[in-house]
């Protein structure tokens, strides 16, 4: 089975993005395909590298990027929404004239074009939030 | 060869169902969601709309955001039409809960039931739920 997957809350707040998370680590450990998961609404604060949370806690930023590293997952971020939240790449940040970016490693910042693609290509696109 | 049933790389047309949930204002739901389906239209897929519980507010008549210094963006779901986005639905209990009737949105709804709208999920490849 080919999946995608959407996540629509931020992390810690809400238990959407670790359930997403468990579901692609699960999904790729049954030999399933991850075709994209894209982050939409609060959910692309999934995606700065500045987040540290305490060390006795999970690291929900830090565990996007190794199953980007480790499977080769495409985790797009949407650009409008981003924009909003203050999630930016490098050249992101450079064209806003802004002074720095945050864009955590095995993300990328693209378009909604991305999630309804994703919709298209997989079997099944599952959605985590409320 | 590309039938008519493909997109231009290729790929399947599938139906879409956009089930909108939520009030236009208070959370930011309703006009990310109108971005996706915005964004999406240019993909010629089969899309519909779904409109229940207080997303029925989405496109009521009337909508005056100055008080609470936000756009008002009821008028762009009249632009759907435009983008062949037809299939718009209003969940009939909802639209009795809250005292309106099909006269009362922007723009032309179908009233279905709760099982009717059951029904038309079913027939769906993708659910995106805002």
């Amino acid at each position: 089975m080919k999946f995608s997957i959407q996540v629509n809350e931020g992390p810690y707040t809400h238990q959407a993005s670790d359930s997403a998370f468990k579901f692609a680590s699960a999904a790729l450990e049954k030999g399933h395909e991850i075709f994209r998961i894209f982050f939409y609404h609060d959910g692309v604060n999934n995606a700065t590298r500045l987040t540290t949370p305490p060390q006795d806690d999970r690291h929900i930023v830090n565990r996007w990027s190794d199953l980007a590293d480790k499977h080769g997952v495409d985790l797009v971020v949407c650009v409008a929404a981003a924009q909003r939240r203050g999630i930016a790449d490098a050249d992101e940040s450079k064209r806003n004239g802004k002074d720095a970016d945050n864009l955590a490693p095995g993300f990328r910042i693209s378009g909604l074009g991305q999630l309804i693609e994703a919709g298209i290509q997989a079997d099944r696109l599952v959605v985590f939030g409320d | 060869m590309m039938s008519d049933e493909m997109m231009e790389d290729g790929g399947p047309v599938k139906k879409f169902l956009y089930m909108n949930r939520k009030a236009p204002y208070g959370t930011v739901y309703a006009l990310e969601s109108l971005e996706v389906v915005l964004i999406g239209a240019a993909f010629e897929q089969d899309v519909s709309l779904v409109f229940a519980d207080d997303g029925l507010y989405q496109i009521a008549k009337g909508q005056d955001t100055a008080g609470i210094e936000m756009k008002n963006f009821s008028p762009t779901y009249r632009a759907l039409e435009m983008y062949d986005v037809e299939q718009l639905y209003v969940e009939k209990e909802s639209l009795e809960a809250r005292g309106l009737t099909a006269e009362d949105f922007v723009v032309e709804v179908e009233v279905k039931t709760a099982e009717e709208i059951r029904d038309l999920m079913e027939e769906q490849d993708v659910v995106l739920s805002f």
